[in-house]
């Protein structure tokens, strides 16, 4: 998995690629921690890229969630489809984390 | 297909490995993309539970065989470890808040959900997860 981060006035822009799985969900967690470390509040999850997602990679994202709601900061997620989405529903995911269709429409949603 | 096997250590550094002896063997059955999808995220959730549980002590062999019929496409997980049968684990309570939501459970919601059909047997002192899937051809390769 790739991950590029990028600074927005609202939030740290995480753009996943590739497969987030019990190899490579540390590797996201470890990048979030370092961006909350450097000031980073909240953030917005960039999922146009990733192929495929297990529980280890959604393990990865509730952490990040508890880190989040301990810093009053916001995670939102950006552009899950197709499999990935499927995975979202049957673990209960989607109702947990607010979604939506762009980064472009997460950021405008950060108030 | 006759049964091919793919024996790696128990370590999560061989997922990759693993994943990619099944992706392989499921695309060359013609298995749907969802399908395969989901059967490669189930084999991900048994292959990481072996790791992480089959040899709390010492070291162990996991081995993944693929196998198929005319309708259903095959994966057995075997290891060595003490009995454990991964389909005991309660079903996780998926409308919980973020906040008490326990992870333990997932995994093995996952590999039900995911497959058609999953069957746990122990056998010889090895644990066996056989999880099928039913094998959906491409219309343009029926001949």
């Amino acid at each position: 998995m790739d991950i590029q981060t990028r600074k927005e006035a609202k939030a740290s822009v995480l753009t996943l690629s590739g497969r987030m799985d019990a190899v490579t969900a540390p590797a996201f967690e470890a990048t979030v921690r370092q961006l909350i470390e450097s000031g980073s509040v909240s953030f917005v999850v960039d999922f146009q890229r990733v192929e495929y997602i297990s529980s280890a990679g959604l393990r990865a994202l509730l952490a990040t969630a508890k880190l989040q709601k301990n810093s009053g900061g916001q995670i939102r997620l950006a552009a899950i489809t197709g499999s990935v989405k499927e995975v979202f529903d049957i673990s209960g995911f989607g109702s947990i984390f607010q979604m939506h269709d762009t980064t472009e429409n997460a950021l405008a949603a950060l108030a | 297909m006759a049964p091919e096997t793919l024996t790696v250590t128990a370590s999560i550094e061989h997922l990759d490995q693993a994943i990619s002896f099944i992706e392989e063997r499921a695309d060359q059955f013609g298995l749907e993309p969802k399908k395969k999808f989901g059967l490669l995220i189930a084999v991900e959730e048994a292959f990481v539970n072996v790791c992480h549980y089959a040899y709390p002590a010492s070291t162990g062999e996991v081995s993944l065989s693929c196998s198929s019929d005319s309708t259903d496409f095959v994966v057995e997980l075997v290891d060595q470890g003490g009995h454990f049968d991964v389909l005991s684990l309660p079903v996780p309570d998926t409308s919980a808040d973020i906040m008490d939501r326990q992870i333990g459970g997932l995994g093995v919601h996952f590999i039900r959900t995911l497959t058609d059909d999953v069957r746990y047997r122990r056998e010889e002192g090895r644990n066996i997860l056989r999880m099928s899937v039913n094998i959906t051809r491409d219309p343009q390769h029926v001949s």
